[in-house]
């Protein structure tokens, strides 16, 4: 066996050894110094960060037979889920210290670095039983973690619903795939294409159907996205904050090697329409459920899914512009939504208010978490100088790159009419926060420590990461 | 970078967004204010002069200062900045509005967060009139209407709320349409295989966009733009916007925000798709006709001064559209005219109108009357600033509506003459609304006792109108000035493709 083929695995490696030294710590250090784990996590994280950025040995490799592939867009792509953890576990850092979670925290940054650890190979997986692997490690962690706050009710019910949700799309997801290995005989990606390029029939499509189902789920596309509302509200607010940016940024892009890798050749045939039709529903459904939400998570649930649409879009294009207008896409909405989620979260944990009606007058008490929030809501929106315009920007232009369709320039019209429907609602938020009065207006507090440096990392980004076209180029250099 | 000149026009206002936010009193927030406006104003001065002086050596570049530095290099995105004389009349008439604006809200409440957003609109109107790539063009349009959501809707009276979503949406929507047509004349600005461009300059040099393309994208581009130059039926955000916003920032958008809309019609779809300009002009020259006569008799029947004006701006917003159609040098200069001739002196009337409603507490000319004997120096102000939009000969509406109907009546077919003689109609219909509230609000007797005590026009307004008064007086005496500034800019591109004039 060539032992070098584990040199591939460089960001899969320092993940493990993060997670072993947590988990020793955990079980192993004294009850004193166990308030430090925390911390601890988050400094580790932030060394992994670093580590993913480090030269690599290969920058293009393949290990175990072809199974696992890594090459610079992976690596790329696992930095902006690092970098998002990273904001995540700073942002829980309170929380995991509180009175209720101190008790069982352990768990929480072991769950959370493990699904990391799934979505990693799922991401970087050239064989379908390997990502099914990187898929339910991915999953089922977080069903845990969607439970743990183990006093609410609606935590336990947000539970159920995702474990049934994750197993049902998993189900469905295995069942296309078993229809694409009865046909083509193999589950690698490669095989695969070659069989369906030459043999391409009704059942493919079926298959193909099946497995964009089960894609559908983990993206929260609609119509497979009925969970995500309940799932989001019950959950704990980081863990919701995980799942809305990382979980479903990493099966995004996982979606879209599987569709151009995979299924590729069938693009103009089966699945441009699929996604089109996909995209359009998401989007419009997405806006138009966000619109009368009164619950702040459940909102942002909601504008996900829209924002799911969106990021879809730059798969329409299939092209290096698309994939790295995705990609740029999901690190942008890393920091929009981390920092919608970072407020979210800071005021919950310091007045338990989660409504929407609570966030009237807050400007008047506390001006820098509106500021954030409304920077936030405007790059989530797509306004300029800040980052989610420049990533809506090169999405819609990606899209139509090189084609003269027409149903392409209506699918991003609709995209582009669906984008007004969401400044609507979330000018609703800026609204209750600075226009709004309210007779009894959440009091002025100040935020812990941990929290004001996450909001500080996600302001920086919103409005850095466009402004300074450096990040895009590199990435357009690392896909091209 | 700093070497050129137009990138202060984007400086300035960020180093007065940097100072605001760093003011610790409203004294050093009128400071930064009024001190930055007035080096913005000086400096677009000093752009004319050395500008004419220039184009006196003989420089005859369609555009003068080029320049451009690359942003996203992969997809050719530059910040390109260069000015003509359109774009230089359009940064003058910012700086004096941003002057005259600052003054008019000098005892608003929360300054510094009003000032912050007035900037930053501010910001958004300047990188505009100085861009010519098409990506930072848009970024700068969509910068500068984001902030009149909270303007409108923490300073605003009346129906803010509505106002303000209703207005924001609806500029939002046409910047949708906007958007498309921009990318989308970036995928035909070159001959294949040739690299793409967003430089206005290049896609019009390249004339790569084909007959059919322009078809679709000449009506995305110019109803995107139209709708903030209040095109009919695209129009209502205007009249309810403009009510329900505080002094300033009705001053700033109607006097400028709403000239950003006739320029991008002419800059981006006229200059950049001539031939479907030609086809399609019937469509819009019929909606911005509608647009000049339902304005103008709305205006009619509206108690309300701020509707009144509103309503008056969209009947020569629309005027500006409908001349810019007629594609032909004369009505253009008109054009041009009518936005800076409309941008002061609405300008005026909304700050004439915030100062009476801040004494009055009403804007409701039912309630009020005989201000001439209470208000003698604002009651004046408002009968030139009245004579000047009705077109009297000396103030500038009579110079920019006469040249616009000039040049428009040389079309000479039928369609083309029917129009222009309904559009000449609202010149009559503005003389019935303006004699009309000049009538029931500045004669006659005091309607309400208690506005005798009321005060006149304090220092700080007397210089606000006063300067606005001042140009609009200088464009109707010296009309060839502006007329040869604008001139030059037309000659070449568009007219040699159509092979009109």
């Amino acid at each position: 066996m060539d032992y070098s083929q584990f040199l591939a695995l460089k960001q899969e490696i320092g993940l493990l050894i993060i997670f072993l030294l947590v988990f020793l710590y955990d079980t192993f250090a004294c009850k004193k110094s166990q308030g430090a784990l925390p911390v601890i996590t988050t400094v580790l994280m932030a060394v992994l960060v670093a580590w993913g950025f480090c030269p690599v040995v290969k920058a293009d490799a393949v290990a175990f037979a072809g199974m696992y592939v890594t090459s610079p867009v992976m690596v790329a792509i696992k930095n902006i889920l690092n970098v998002g953890v990273l904001i995540v576990l700073i942002q829980s850092i309170k929380w995991a210290n509180s009175e209720f979670t101190s008790v069982r925290r352990g768990e929480f940054y072991e769950l959370i670095l493990l699904t990391l650890l799934g979505m990693y190979f799922m991401i970087s997986s050239r064989h379908f039983l390997m990502f099914i692997i990187g898929l339910e490690t991915a999953s089922l962690p977080l069903c845990a973690l969607v439970a743990f706050d183990k006093n609410r009710y609606e935590s336990h019910e947000a539970a159920i619903k995702y474990v049934l949700t994750a197993v049902f799309s998993s189900a469905i997801l295995l069942m296309g795939l078993s229809l694409v290995y009865g046909l083509c005989g193999t589950l690698y990606y490669e095989g695969i294409s070659y069989a369906i390029a030459s043999n391409f029939g009704v059942m493919t499509v079926v298959g193909l159907a099946f497995v964009m189902a089960g894609f559908g789920f983990k993206i929260s596309l609609v119509p497979f996205h009925l969970w995500t509302a309940d799932v989001y509200q019950g959950a704990p607010t980081s863990v919701t904050s995980y799942l809305s940016v990382i979980s479903k940024g990493s099966a995004a892009f996982a979606f879209l090697v599987v569709l151009t890798q995979v299924f590729g050749t069938l693009y103009s045939e089966a699945w441009e329409w699929m996604l089109y039709a996909l995209i359009i529903l998401t989007i419009t459904v997405g806006n138009l459920f966000a619109m009368r939400q009164v619950n702040m998570k459940r909102f942002l649930a909601f504008s996900s899914i829209s924002q799911a649409g969106y990021i879809m879009l730059a798969v329409v294009g299939d092209t290096p512009m698309g994939v790295s207008a995705l990609m740029f896409y999901v690190l942008v909405y890393v920091f929009s939504n981390l920092a919608a989620f970072g407020v979210i979260g800071a005021i919950e944990n310091a007045t338990g208010k989660v409504e929407m009606t609570d966030y009237n007058g807050l400007y008047k008490t506390n001006p820098r978490l509106s500021f954030t929030m409304m920077l936030a809501m405007f790059s989530l929106a797509g306004i300029p100088p800040f980052a989610g315009f420049f990533s809506k920007f090169f999405v819609f232009t990606s899209a139509l790159s090189g084609s003269e369709s027409v149903a392409l320039y209506v699918l991003v019209l609709i995209a582009l009419i669906n984008t007004i429907i969401s400044l609507y609602y979330y000018l609703l938020v800026v609204k209750a926060m600075f226009i709004n009065d309210s007779e009894t207006p959440i009091a002025t507090f100040r935020s812990a420590c941990s929290e004001r440096l996450g909001m500080w990392i996600c302001v920086a980004g919103i409005i850095g990461l466009g402004i300074i076209s450096y990040f895009y180029n590199y990435l357009l250099n690392v896909v091209a | 970078m700093f070497s050129n000149i137009l990138i202060y026009f984007v400086v300035i206002p960020l180093v007065m967004l940097l100072g605001l936010a760093l003011c610790q009193n409203i004294k050093q927030i009128r400071a930064v204010a009024v001190v930055g406006s007035i080096a913005l104003t000086a400096l677009s001065i000093w752009l004319l002069v050395d500008y004419l002086a220039l184009r006196a050596a003989g420089v005859d570049d369609p555009m003068l200062y080029v320049d451009s530095w690359e942003w996203f290099a992969p997809l050719n995105i530059h910040l390109a900045v260069g000015v003509d004389g359109i774009s230089i009349a359009m940064l003058i008439l910012t700086g004096i509005i941003l002057i005259t604006g600052s003054f008019a809200s000098w005892e608003i409440p929360q300054p510094k967060e009003f000032f912050l957003w007035l900037v930053l609109l501010s910001t958004g109107v300047y990188g505009f009139f100085i861009s010519i790539d098409l990506f930072t063009m848009f970024m700068f349009y969509e910068v500068a209407l984001i902030p009149m959501y909270l303007l409108i809707g923490v300073w605003g009276s009346g129906n803010k709320n509505y106002s303000a979503m209703k207005l924001t949406l609806m500029l939002m929507g046409g910047s949708a349409f906007l958007m498309l047509g921009l990318i989308g004349i970036y995928y035909h600005s070159a001959p294949a295989g040739e690299p793409l461009t967003w430089n206005i300059l290049e896609i019009a040099k390249n004339e790569a966009i084909s007959v059919g393309w322009q078809k679709f994208l000449f009506p995305m581009t110019f109803v995107g733009f139209g709708v903030l130059g209040a095109m009919f039926p695209f129009h209502t955000w205007s009249p309810d916007g403009h009510a329900s916003a505080p002094t300033a920032v009705s001053m700033l958008h109607a006097g400028v925000l709403m000239k950003l809309g006739g320029y991008g019609c002419f800059r981006v779809a006229i200059y950049l798709m001539p031939q479907a300009a030609n086809e399609l002009a019937w469509i819009f020259i019929i909606l911005t006709g509608i647009s000049v006569v339902y304005g103008a008799f709305s205006a009619c029947v509206q108690n309300d001064l701020k509707y009144i004006n509103a309503y008056s701006s969209v009947s020569h917003c629309g005027l500006v559209l409908f001349a810019i159609l007629m594609l032909n040098t004369t009505a253009m200069t008109g054009a041009i005219m009518q936005m800076l001739s409309h941008g002061l002196m609405t300008a005026l009337f909304f700050a004439l109108i915030g100062m009476i409603y801040g004494r009055t507490h009403t804007r409701d000319i039912r309630q009020m009357g005989g201000m001439m004997q209470i208000l003698p120096y604002l009651s004046v102000c408002y009968v030139i600033a009245g004579m000047a939009s009705l077109g009297l000969p000396g103030l500038s509406g009579f110079v920019a509506e006469m040249t616009i109907f000039v040049g428009s009546f040389q079309h000479t077919d039928l369609f083309h003459r029917v129009f222009v003689i309904v559009a000449c109609s609202s010149i009559v219909t503005t003389a019935v609304y303006i004699l009309r509230v000049v009538g029931k609000l500045l004669y006659g007797p005091v309607y309400d006792k208690h506005h005798m005590t009321l005060t006149d026009a304090k220092w700080w307004e007397r210089l606000s109108t006063a300067t606005l008064i001042v140009c609009v007086a200088a464009i109707g005496c010296f009309p060839n000035f502006f007329a040869d500034l604008i001139k030059f800019t037309f000659s070449p591109q568009i007219f040699t493709v159509l092979g009109l004039n």
